[in-house]
């Protein structure tokens, strides 16, 4: 673990300052060489890890496992939890989190299926429609939080149950038929492939990634979860960033869950998703390797985070394992990846020259 | 009370760089300045010291548009200018260095040298070009930083103080503010900072002033002196005119005659409290 160019007390005893300068040089690049390999293995990490379970479960299950049914099976699992985590990542790099996106995911459709039946919207059009109140609510989420200055916790705890008793109400409890056939369909995530969903996940999930690290927004969500007022003294628009954060949150969880029940079920449960989907998110991108401090995040990552525990739940379900015994692995596995991020953080920051 | 005026102080010469005319602040009954007449020529390091609550703060914060004066008016170049808030002083061209540092620990260092001003290709950003101009900068001012792609959080604090720094020099600076840019660094720390100022003394095209505590250092890079008592400038001399002496001197007659303030304080406290008793402060 030491870096041998740390440990050598002949540079720190150096009484020259341009030697010790040079000797400082020196310790940092390496440990810097060593702290760029660890943010890099802090995505590989969990990628290997994915890899290896999924290696596990295909040698000692078989086709059961690798047949294309089952891999249909993960691939869905993996998909929404995986758009909803594109949009938390965003949310979590700048310092907040949305409690409320497993309740917009089941409302959305639910929006859109009504529109269209009782309204006479076209598809297409009653999902932006749909679309457009999931970020209504993701505004609100946001106003909220930033301008009235309340926990994004206690915010969304709050949209929470308001959205999901909304969504109760207009539905009358049940489920909603979702559309079977039609362009619409071949478009989102028609059930014929099983592919069709988790292509959708993957193309959004790369778009948040290269916004992330290659765009101003993403700079900027980074810059405001990392110093906030320091950010804010720059002229960065911190408020703006963490407003755009919730709504696109909210737009991601609404659009998963209409990808989500074309997909799968064929139909819109009101109940669908819901807190369990949302946690699911949230361990994806804690488990893919962002913090929950702000300031840093992948949301590839997140997507492995959640392809991970989609196969450990699969995997799970087809040895006969009990669905408890997943449970508990994924509290484990939510805290040991916790505390492998951030003690890997202090181990790159611990390098820092004195 | 009223310093006495200063021929120097005028823009008969030359227009300086920033002057003060008059300042003057109170917050309710306390007066933070008062009559504060300063002046920064161009390409002029300013060291402002005094006690903690002698006002450097306060005025330093005017300067930077935070606070506006109740008194007295601030001029850019012999124009006088409002300073309505720290973007309209950052447009006219004066930056603050402050001590909770504006970087980004987590992003790398071409990162935050572009802050907010990043280069473009299309919707992406131009990191090539970023780092390129990061490397310039840094060399260009002589700071020496192991990558330009290093995480910030994994820098020292003098290295993290000097990018600060030549992000406010880079963002065309005009007049540079530096807020106590020594304070908690050991001597290695400073010095980069140390070295910076008098390189940009050297080159002369940004103004500075700088709150300072280490008297040494006040005469290691300043050209000039200006030493707050009480919200007054009690000297203002360039620094080959005094001396270390000098200003200890004038600061330990502060804390003989301490007592005419001490009790005004005093006074006043027992009079915040409304209870008659008199101000632990004395």
């Amino acid at each position: 673990m030491a870096d041998p160019v740390t440990s050598d007390p002949s540079a720190a005893d150096a009484a020259d300052l341009d030697a010790t300068a040079a000797a400082a040089r020196v310790r940092s690049t390496g440990l810097r060489g060593v702290g760029q390999n660890l943010m890099r293995l802090r995505e590989l990490s969990v990628v290997l890890v994915t890899a290896v379970l999924f290696a596990y479960f295909a040698i000692g299950q078989g086709s059961a496992f690798t047949g294309k049914d089952n891999l249909g099976n993960i691939a869905n699992y993996t998909s929404a939890a995986a758009i909803i985590a594109a949009g938390e990542v965003m949310l979590l790099v700048c310092g907040e989190i949305d409690l409320s996106a497993g309740m917009t995911f089941a409302m959305t459709p639910i929006l859109m299926m009504l529109l269209h039946n009782n309204q006479g919207l076209p598809l297409g059009i009653a999902l932006v429609v749909a679309l457009l109140v999931a970020a209504a609510f993701g505004l609100f989420n946001g106003l909220v939080t930033v301008l009235l200055r309340l926990p994004a916790f206690i915010t969304t705890l709050g949209t929470l149950y308001l959205v999901h008793g909304l969504t109760l109400k207009v539905a009358g409890s049940h489920p909603e038929p979702a559309p079977t056939d039609g362009t619409f369909v071949q478009v989102f995530a028609s059930q014929s492939h099983w592919w069709s969903e988790i292509v959708w996940a993957i193309a959004i999930v790369v778009v948040m990634q290269i916004v992330l690290t290659s765009t101003r927004w993403g700079a900027y969500t980074i810059a405001t979860g990392g110093n906030y007022l320091g950010a804010a003294e720059a002229g960065i628009k911190v408020r703006a960033m963490k407003i755009r954060a919730f709504v696109i949150t909210a737009v991601f969880a609404g659009f998963a869950g209409v990808l989500d029940g074309i997909h799968t079920p064929q139909s819109f449960d009101p109940n669908a998703g819901g807190n369990d989907l949302m946690f699911t998110a949230v361990a994806a991108s804690v488990i893919g390797g962002t913090a929950l401090l702000g300031g840093s995040g992948t949301v590839i990552g997140a997507l492995f985070g959640a392809l991970l525990l989609g196969i450990l739940q699969d995997g799970f379900n087809i040895k006969g394992l009990s669905v408890n015994t997943f449970i508990m692995v994924e509290g484990i596995a939510i805290i040991l990846a916790m505390v492998l991020n951030t003690q890997l953080t202090r181990f790159r920051r611990g390098a820092r020259a004195e | 009370m009223t310093a006495p005026r200063d021929p120097s102080l005028t823009d008969e010469a030359a227009p300086a760089a920033v002057r003060t005319e008059g300042l003057a602040k109170r917050f309710g009954t306390v007066t933070a300045l008062r009559d504060i007449n300063l002046r920064v020529g161009h390409g002029e390091v300013l060291g402002l010291i005094g006690d903690n609550g002698a006002g450097k703060s306060t005025l330093v914060k005017i300067l930077t548009g935070f606070h506006q004066p109740d008194e007295g008016r601030v001029l850019l170049n012999g124009e006088p200018v409002e300073l309505r808030s720290v973007q309209h002083a950052r447009s006219l061209g004066i930056e603050t260095v402050f001590q909770d540092l504006a970087l980004v620990n987590t992003l790398p260092v071409y990162m935050n040298l572009h802050l907010n001003k990043e280069p473009r290709i299309g919707p992406f950003l131009d990191k090539r070009r970023m780092r390129a101009q990061a490397r310039r900068y840094l060399d260009d001012i002589g700071i020496s930083i192991p990558s330009v792609n290093a995480e910030v959080a994994n820098l020292s604090g003098g290295q993290r103080q000097a990018i600060a720094v030549a992000r406010s020099v880079y963002s065309d600076a005009k007049i540079l503010l530096l807020d106590e840019p020594l304070a908690a660094m050991g001597a290695k720390e400073g010095g980069i900072i140390l070295d910076l100022v008098r390189m940009l003394r050297e080159r002369g095209d940004v103004s500075i002033i700088m709150i300072v505590h280490n008297y040494a250092q006040v005469f290691d890079v300043c050209d000039r002196v200006n030493l707050l008592q009480h919200g007054e400038i009690t000297l203002d001399k360039r620094t080959e005119d005094t001396s270390v002496e000098e200003l200890l001197d004038l600061v330990a007659t502060e804390y003989r005659t301490g007592g005419k303030f001490a009790a005004g304080r005093g006074q006043y406290l027992s009079e915040v409290r409304g209870d008659g008793t008199p101000g632990s402060a004395a």
